[in-house]
C-alpha cells in the first residue's frame, strides 16, 4: 500500500515538472516580456516593509507547520495498527492538564510576538507624517477606469499613473486621496503597496515613495461590476526630469489641427461629448475619462488594449470587442465618421 | 456487538416493502410529510449533496474560462453570475445544511432521545431551506438580462452600493436577498431544535459533561447561528426597502453608507465561518478517537476552545476590512482580536493529535480524511494568521492567496470532513458499508485534485493576481499556475464522481453493516441499522462518555475516571 502510494506520487512528481516546463516555456515563447507584479519584488517603502515582515512571518508560520506536521506524520507512522490481528485496546489516557497547559502558553506567547510585531508595522504605514515635498494626487475610481487628478498641478489624467522617483535622502513620496464616483474599487500595485480602496462618501489614503524607475502593473481588487477584470492599472515611475516633461505636456491644452477638423466636428456633435472632456472644444463632459492628451498613453480602455490608432477606430466602432459590457456605448457610427474620428483623436498628444 | 442493556423489540422494525405504483407514492408521500428527525436529517444531506454537485459544477465551469489568459469561453455577465451563485451555493445551500443533516440525524441518537424536540418545526425549518434554494436558483429562468436570467452577479457579499438600483437594474440582488432570508428562516427554526434537544432530551446520565463532542459542537455552531443569521436578515431587510421604498441606507448616491453594509454582512459573515466549520470539528472529534482506539483526549478543554472560539469569533469581523480605510488603532484592535482565535484552534489541533499518539490507528476511508483534515486545517490556520497581520493583509487581501486560505477551510477541512462523517455514519443510515476500494480512490484522487487546485492558488495569490476577475492579461506570469488549478478542479470533479457512485452502487450491493461496524463508543451504534422509528424501544442509559465501551469493557470502564 505505503510502496505503491510513493511510486504514485513520484510518478506524479515527474510529469507534474513535465507539465511545468512544458507550459511554462509554452507561455514564455506566446506572451513575450513578462511583469508580474510579484509581492515579494517590492519597489516602494510600503511594499519592502511588508516583504520584511511577511519574511519574518513565513518562517514563524513555517516553523511551526513542519512541527505539528512532522510530529502527525511521526504519529501516523509510529502508531498505525500493526495488522489486522492486533486487535487489543491501546491503553485509554483522558488528557493531561500540565500538557494541555503547556501547548495554551505557547501559542499565546507566538500571538504576543507577532501581534507587537505587526502594531508597529501598521502605526509605521498608516501614521507615516507628510513630507512638505510630497506629490498629491486625487484617484477617483470609476465603473472601469481611474481618474488621476494633481490638484496642486492642475492636470487631470487618466488609467496611467505618473509619480516621480522618490530619492530616499530627499524623498518626495506621492500621496493619493482615494474616492469613488460610483461603488467599492481597491487600488492595488503590488510592487508599491498594499492595496486601499475607494468608497464613496468617504476618503482614504495610500502613499508610495517609488524607488527605481519603470513601469508597475496592477488593477482594481475589489469586485465593482461587469468589467472589474479589465479595471487595470499602470504606474509609470519617471525620474524626475521625465516627471517634469511628462507634467508640461500634461498642462498644454489640447492640440488643435485643422486638417482633423472634421473627426473633431463629429466629436463635437455626436454624443462623444457628454461624457468625455478635451479642453478648448466644447466637450466638456465627466462621467468618462478626459481626452485631452490621450495620445499620450500607451493603453486604452483602462489597459484593456495597446493605443494605436487601428485599436482606437475598433474601440470606437464597438467597446465590446475589448470590454464587453463596458459603459461606453458602440455610436453606430458610419466607416468615413470613424475614420475622421480616428484621426481626430490621435492628434491629441 | 451483542448488547443486552440497549434491547429493542422486533416489532419496531419496518416490515419488507413491495413495491407498486401506489407503495411508491406513498413513499413519497411520507417523505414529504415527515417529522421523523432520521429522513429530515438524510433529506438535509441530499439536499446538501446535491447543491455540493451544482456548486461544483458551476466551478469547474469557472476554472475551464481561466485555464488560459484572455480567454472568452464564456462571457463576463455569465462569468459573474456564476461566481456569485458557486458562492452563495456552497455557504448556504451545502454549508448551513449539512450542518443540519447531521444535526438531525445523530443528535437524538446520541443522547439517547426519540426524535427531536419540535418535531414540526424541524420539518418546517427544512422546507423554508428548500424552497429558499429553490428560489435562488429560479433566478437563472427568472427573466432575461443578458441572456442569464436574473442570477445574482454581485459576489457572495453583495457589497452596496453595487447591489443598489443605480448599478443593478435587474432583479439579481432581489433574488439572492428574498432567498437568503427565507432559508435563513430555515437556519433559525434548526438551530432553535438543535439546543432545545440537546438540553431538554437527553436521557438518563447523559450530564453535560458526557454529551458526545458532536452534540456539544452542534450547540455551539446553533448559538453562533442564531446571533449572526439576524443582522445578515436585518441587512437583506435593509438593503430591499432601499431598492423598492426608497430607502437610503445604503444608496451612496443619497448620502448613505457603504461601510456600514460591510460592517453588518461581516457581523454576520465572520462568525459564519465558525458555524460552518465547528461542525465539521464536530464529526472529526467523533471519528479521530473510534480509529485511533482512544478516548478524545481533553474533552473539556475540547468544549471550553469549542465556547471560546464562538466567543472570540463575534469580535473579528473587520479583519475583513483592513483596506476599507480603517484607523491604525481599529486595525491594531482586529489584528490581536484575530490571532486570538489562533489559540484554541491549536488546542483543538493539539487534543486530536494527543489522540492519535499512543493509539492503534486504523486507516479506514474516514480516518483517511479526517487524518488530511487536521494537516489542511492546520495549513489552512497558519494561511489565517498570514492574513490577520493587516500590513500583510493590504497585499493579500482580495487575492488568490484569500481564495486558496477560504478553500483550505471550506474544502480542506469542511468538506473532507463531510466525507469522513458520510463515510462513517452511512451503515447505520443505510444498513450498508460504503465501498471501501472505492472510497480509497476517492480520498486519494480528491486529496490529489485538492493540493494541485488549492496549495497552487496560494501563489498567483502572492504574484498580484485578484479575485473575482473572469479574465486576465497574458504578460502577468499566471497563466501555467491557472493551468495546473484548473486540472486539480477537474481531478476533485472525477473524485465526486467516484464518491456519488459508490454512494448508489453501496446503497444496493454494499456489505450489510451491522449494528456496529466500527466497533464505536457512543449510543447511536447500540441500534439496529438503520434504527427503528422513534430509535429506542426503553430509555437508555448513559453511564459516561462511551457507553458502549463500558458495556465492551466492564473490567475497565470510563466512569471510574470522570
Amino acid at each position: 500500500m505505503l510502496a505503491k502510494c510513493l511510486r504514485c506520487v513520484t510518478l506524479f512528481a515527474k510529469s507534474g515538472c513535465l507539465l511545468v516546463a512544458l507550459f511554462a516555456g509554452h507561455a514564455a515563447f506566446a506572451e513575450g516580456p513578462q511583469s508580474t507584479p510579484s509581492i515579494f519584488a517590492p519597489a516602494s517603502t510600503p511594499a519592502t516593509s511588508i516583504y520584511e515582515l511577511s519574511l519574518f512571518v513565513l518562517s514563524i508560520t513555517g516553523a511551526i507547520f513542519v512541527t505539528v506536521a512532522g510530529l502527525l506524520a511521526y504519529v501516523i507512522f509510529r502508531y498505525r495498527q500493526q495488522g489486522p490481528d492486533d486487535t487489543s485496546e491501546p491503553a485509554q489516557i483522558y488528557g493531561s492538564t500540565q500538557v494541555e497547559l503547556a501547548w495554551t502558553v505557547i501559542p499565546v506567547l507566538i500571538v504576543v510576538v507577532l501581534f507587537l510585531t505587526t502594531a508597529r508595522m501598521i502605526f509605521a504605514i498608516q501614521d507615516a507624517p507628510k513630507p512638505k515635498a510630497a506629490v498629491d494626487v486625487t484617484v477617483v475610481g470609476h465603473q472601469y477606469w481611474w481618474e488621476f487628478n494633481y490638484p496642486k498641478l492642475g492636470i487631470h489624467a487618466v488609467n496611467e499613473l505618473h509619480v516621480p522617483l522618490s530619492n530616499p535622502q530627499t524623498p518626495t513620496p506621492t500621496y493619493l486621496t482615494l474616492l469613488s464616483a460610483d461603488v467599492i474599487h481597491s487600488f492595488w500595485v503590488p510592487q508599491l503597496s498594499g492595496k486601499q480602496d475607494l468608497l464613496p462618501n468617504k476618503v482614504n489614503d495610500l502613499w508610495v515613495d517609488p524607488q527605481h524607475p519603470g513601469v508597475y502593473v496592477g488593477q482594481c481588487a475589489q469586485f465593482c461590476g461587469v468589467q472589474h477584470a479589465k479595471m487595470l492599472l499602470r504606474v509609470y515611475v519617471d525620474t524626475p526630469e521625465q516627471f517634469a516633461a511628462w507634467v508640461k505636456n500634461q498642462q498644454q491644452p489640447a492640440v488643435s489641427d485643422d486638417s482633423v477638423a472634421a473627426g473633431r466636428h463629429v466629436f463635437e456633435t455626436q454624443a462623444c461629448m457628454n461624457c468625455h472632456t478635451i479642453t478648448g472644444t466644447v466637450a466638456t463632459g465627466r462621467f468618462g475619462p478626459d481626452l485631452t492628451h490621450l495620445m499620450s498613453r500607451d493603453t486604452l480602455a483602462s489597459g484593456a488594449t495597446t493605443n494605436t490608432p487601428d485599436h482606437l477606430r475598433e474601440w470606437i466602432r464597438n467597446p465590446d470587442t475589448y470590454k464587453p459590457g463596458s459603459l461606453m456605448p458602440a455610436m453606430q457610427l458610419n466607416d468615413q465618421q470613424l475614420d475622421q474620428l480616428t484621426a481626430y483623436l490621435s492628434t491629441l498628444r | 456487538m451483542a448488547d443486552s442493556t440497549y434491547p429493542i423489540p422486533g416489532s419496531l422494525e419496518a416490515p419488507p416493502r413491495r413495491w407498486s405504483q401506489a407503495a411508491v407514492l406513498e413513499w413519497l408521500n411520507s417523505w414529504v410529510i415527515t417529522v421523523d428527525h432520521k429522513k429530515l436529517g438524510i433529506l438535509y444531506m441530499l439536499y446538501a449533496i446535491f447543491f455540493l454537485l451544482v456548486g461544483g459544477a458551476e466551478a469547474i465551469v469557472l476554472r475551464i474560462q481561466l485555464i488560459q489568459p484572455n480567454l472568452h469561453i464564456i462571457s463576463p455577465q455569465v462569468f459573474n453570475r456564476l461566481f456569485t451563485m458557486h458562492g452563495t451555493t456552497m455557504v448556504f445551500l451545502v454549508g448551513m445544511t449539512y450542518i443540519f443533516g447531521f444535526a438531525n440525524y445523530l443528535i437524538p441518537l446520541m443522547i439517547g432521545a426519540r426524535d427531536m424536540a419540535f418535531p414540526r418545526l424541524n420539518a418546517f425549518s427544512f422546507w423554508m431551506t428548500f424552497f429558499g434554494g429553490l428560489l435562488l436558483y429560479y433566478s437563472f429562468l427568472g427573466g432575461g438580462l443578458y441572456g442569464a436570467g436574473n442570477a445574482p452577479d454581485t459576489m457572495w457579499w453583495a457589497y452596496a452600493p453595487l447591489t443598489e438600483r443605480a448599478f443593478s437594474p435587474g432583479h439579481g440582488p432581489d433574488y439572492w436577498a428574498l432567498s437568503l432570508i427565507v432559508t435563513g428562516f430555515g437556519t433559525i427554526g434548526a438551530s432553535v431544535n438543535v439546543i432545545a434537544t440537546a438540553f431538554c432530551m437527553r436521557c438518563k446520565g447523559m450530564t453535560l459533561m458526557r454529551l458526545p463532542l458532536l452534540v456539544w459542537l452542534n450547540v455551539v455552531t446553533s448559538g453562533l447561528a442564531l446571533i449572526t443569521i439576524t443582522p445578515l436578515t436585518a441587512a437583506q431587510v435593509m438593503l430591499l426597502i432601499d431598492r423598492y421604498l426608497g430607502g437610503h441606507f445604503f444608496d451612496t448616491q443619497a448620502g448613505g453608507s457603504a461601510l456600514i453594509w460591510a460592517h453588518f454582512f461581516w457581523i454576520f459573515g465572520h462568525p459564519e465561518v465558525y458555524v460552518l466549520v465547528l461542525p465539521t470539528f464536530a464529526i472529526a472529534s467523533e471519528v479521530i478517537p473510534v480509529f485511533s482506539r482512544k478516548a478524545i483526549f481533553g474533552y473539556p478543554a475540547m468544549v471550553a476552545a469549542s465556547v471560546a472560539i464562538a466567543f472570540v469569533s463575534l469580535g473579528v469581523w473587520a479583519h475583513h476590512m483592513f483596506t476599507i480605510g480603517m484607523t491604525s488603532v481599529g486595525n491594531a484592535f482586529f489584528v490581536l482580536s484575530t490571532m486570538l482565535v489562533g489559540i484554541p484552534t491549536s488546542i483543538k489541533i493539539f487534543n486530536w493529535l494527543a489522540t492519535m499518539w499512543g493509539g492503534k490507528l486504523r486507516f479506514a476511508t474516514p480516518m483517511l480524511f479526517c487524518t488530511a483534515f487536521v494537516v489542511q486545517f492546520l495549513m489552512a490556520g497558519l494561511t489565517g494568521i498570514m492574513l490577520s497581520i493587516a500590513p500583510w493583509d493590504w497585499q493579500l487581501h482580495n487575492s488568490y492567496f484569500v481564495i486558496a486560505h477560504f478553500h483550505y477551510i471550506l474544502v480542506g477541512a469542511i468538506v473532507f470532513n463531510i466525507f469522513a462523517g458520510i463515510y462513517y455514519w452511512y451503515p447505520k443510515v443505510t444498513g450498508r458499508m460504503l465501498s471501501e476500494k472505492l472510497g480509497k480512490w476517492h480520498f486519494w484522487l480528491f486529496l490529489l485534485g485538492f493540493h494541485l487546485t488549492f496549495t497552487v492558488m496560494h501563489i498567483p495569490g502572492l504574484l498580484g493576481m485578484p479575485r473575482s476577475i473572469y479574465t486576465y492579461e497574458a504578460n502577468r506570469g499566471w497563466g501555467t499556475l491557472n493551468l495546473i488549478i484548473s486540472i486539480g478542479g477537474f481531478i476533485q470533479g472525477i473524485a465526486v464522481l467516484v464518491f456519488a457512485v459508490n454512494l448508489i452502487w453501496s446503497y444496493f450491493k454494499g456489505e450489510h453493516a451491522g449494528n456496529d461496524p466500527w466497533d464505536a463508543w457512543t449510543l447511536e451504534w447500540s441500534t439496529p441499522s438503520p434504527p427503528p422509528a422513534y430509535n429506542f424501544a426503553t430509555d437508555p442509559v448513559a453511564t459516561s462518555r462511551r457507553p458502549l465501551w463500558d458495556l465492551k469493557h466492564p473490567d475497565d470502564p470510563d466512569w471510574k475516571y470522570e
